[in-house]
């Protein structure tokens, strides 16, 4: 029974759906103080469910290797059916990730052509830069990498049919995840209802791009892309745009935060960002392609990213409905309690990782290898079988991504450094605005 | 010091990466969609190929174990 496990106390008043109030204002403070105050396993309330989060890896591991018929993960995120649309589901079993895997785009041998793809869609962003100026980074990043993860996982035809109305309209589709959901994700609240509207205006977006298609006829095999096997299946754009907004989803804010933090890190830690600009030169020294040397071990960057990734988790909290009774750190846990693990927290666990919050990424070089050594507790991708199933490509990305930035451009930042942080009011966390950067040309 | 390269099959999603980096200690069971560990003590000299396979493993399945 959770009622045995400690209950975590309140910061913010119960305004009658227990710790929910808390998750809206201050998400990281309340699961750091359920650690605090609990330690491996504690429990807070989510208007009418138990939130019981797991710490340290033995608990953790149990928490990440518990098959789907145990800890469901689909039933967790109430918050995405409304973004997905009905009936599409929110992620694939571990057998259909892995066929995804073997049939589609995250394939290992489909990277060559996405590192291509993407060093281009820099390329197009960077294009009118000039030599010097100033870009928000959560603007900046949040399209490029609708460029990015449409050309690579839905099609480059689909992807030329794109501006940034999408980007933008796709913006307020993941601000629509206020943590109300959890109470009703049909509430009549702003974001939800800017939520609704922007998942309309992405299906006449896509109804447009159907609408040409069909008037332009079939086109030869190798021009074809996902869009138009939907098509020719006859699915509906409603249906066709709940698919592509789910295929992206899980690698568009993850990847555009991500890209903005290990900026913003690099920034506050000159020492770094000269090594990698250092390692960066040498590695294109000889001319090599961006395509190529992205697939390949660049470890000062990799460390870079890494620890941006410890500090900086896209997703603060991942978690899971008991589908059948489990035991977790000595506690039986009862069908439909929502269990879950935090990598915001346990990335910064002083036990696992020494003076946690310092950027360090001297943490995975030999033979510290932190990210390792604690393959349970360092968990910015996840664990076990639903570890990220993107974080190769995700990485790759990070690479090709400074290997074209800082080949050209040197960047400072245009506020002050503590200014740059989360906006966390919402379950999808996205950096806060104002984030500006100054770039300039390099001199060569 | 000779060491022992283990796959954990609970934690495999078949990407094939590591297969790539150190192709004669990696094979995939297509049919079960799994790495398969070909040389469990390989020569020292596949040491360095078989750390990279460890690091860059996306599902994070693989390991070294040393022996004495």
């Amino acid at each position: 029974m959770t009622q045995q496990i400690k209950e975590v106390s309140y910061a913010v008043p119960d305004d009658g759906h227990g710790h929910l109030a808390e998750m809206r204002v201050d998400p990281v403070g309340l699961f750091q103080r359920v650690y605090d105050e609990c330690g491996d396993i504690g429990r807070f309330r989510l208007a009418d469910k138990d939130v019981v989060l797991v710490f340290g890896e033995e608990a953790q591991e149990q928490f990440f290797r518990a098959p789907d018929s145990t800890l469901d993960q689909a039933a967790a995120y109430p918050f995405m059916t409304p973004i997905f649309g009905k009936g599409v589901v929110f992620d694939a079993s571990p057998e259909e990730r892995q066929q995804m895997l073997k049939n589609q785009a995250l394939r290992g041998d489909m990277m060559r052509g996405h590192a291509a793809t993407i060093e281009a869609e820099i390329n197009r962003m960077v294009a009118d830069w000039g030599d010097e100026g100033e870009i928000d980074l959560l603007d900046w990043f949040a399209e490029l990498t609708i460029y990015t993860t449409s050309a690579c996982l839905i099609g480059k035809p689909f992807r030329e049919e794109l501006d940034s109305s999408f980007a933008h309209h796709y913006h307020d589709l993941e601000r629509g995840t206020d943590a109300l959901a959890y109470v009703d994700p049909y509430l009549d609240i702003e974001s939800f209802r800017i939520r609704d509207a922007a998942r309309e205006k992405l299906v006449e977006l896509v109804q447009g791009i159907i609408d040409r298609r069909k008037e332009r006829g079939t086109v030869a095999k190798e021009d074809r892309d996902l869009l138009d096997v939907l098509i020719s299946i006859d699915m509906s754009a409603d249906y066709i745009t709940g698919i592509f907004i789910s295929m992206m989803f899980a690698g568009h804010h993850t990847s555009s935060g991500t890209a903005s933090w290990a900026l913003i890190e690099l920034m506050r830690n000159p020492e770094t960002m000269s090594a990698v600009v250092k390692e960066l030169d040498e590695l294109y020294a000889d001319g090599s392609e961006v395509s190529f040397q992205a697939l390949r071990s660049i470890p000062v960057l990799e460390s870079a990213l890494k620890e941006t990734l410890r500090l900086h988790p896209p997703l603060i909290i991942l978690m899971r409905v008991v589908a059948e009774e489990i035991e977790l750190a000595g506690h039986t846990i009862p069908t439909g309690t929502v269990v879950a693990a935090s990598p915001r927290v346990s990335n910064r666990i002083a036990s696992d990782f020494p003076n946690p919050d310092s950027f360090d990424p001297g943490r995975y070089i030999d033979p510290r290898q932190e990210d390792l050594q604690n393959r349970w507790t360092w968990i910015p991708f996840g664990a076990g079988k639903h570890r990220c199933v993107g974080n190769a490509f995700a990485m790759m990305q990070m690479k090709a991504i400074f290997s074209v930035i800082l080949r050209d451009y040197e960047f400072e930042m245009a506020q002050p450094s503590e200014s740059y942080r989360d906006d966390t009011s919402k379950m999808v966390i996205q950096l806060e605005q104002p984030c500006r950067v100054r770039y300039r040309r390099r001199a060569k | 010091m000779t060491f022992r390269v283990v796959a954990d099959l609970g934690l495999c999603q078949g990407h094939q990466m590591c297969q790539g980096e150190a192709p004669d200690v990696f094979g995939f069971d297509e049919a079960a969609d799994l790495v398969t560990v070909l040389q469990e003590h390989p020569d020292d000299s596949a040491r360095s190929d078989v750390e990279s396979a460890v690091r860059y493993c996306p599902a994070m399945a693989l390991a070294i174990e040393e022996e004495a």
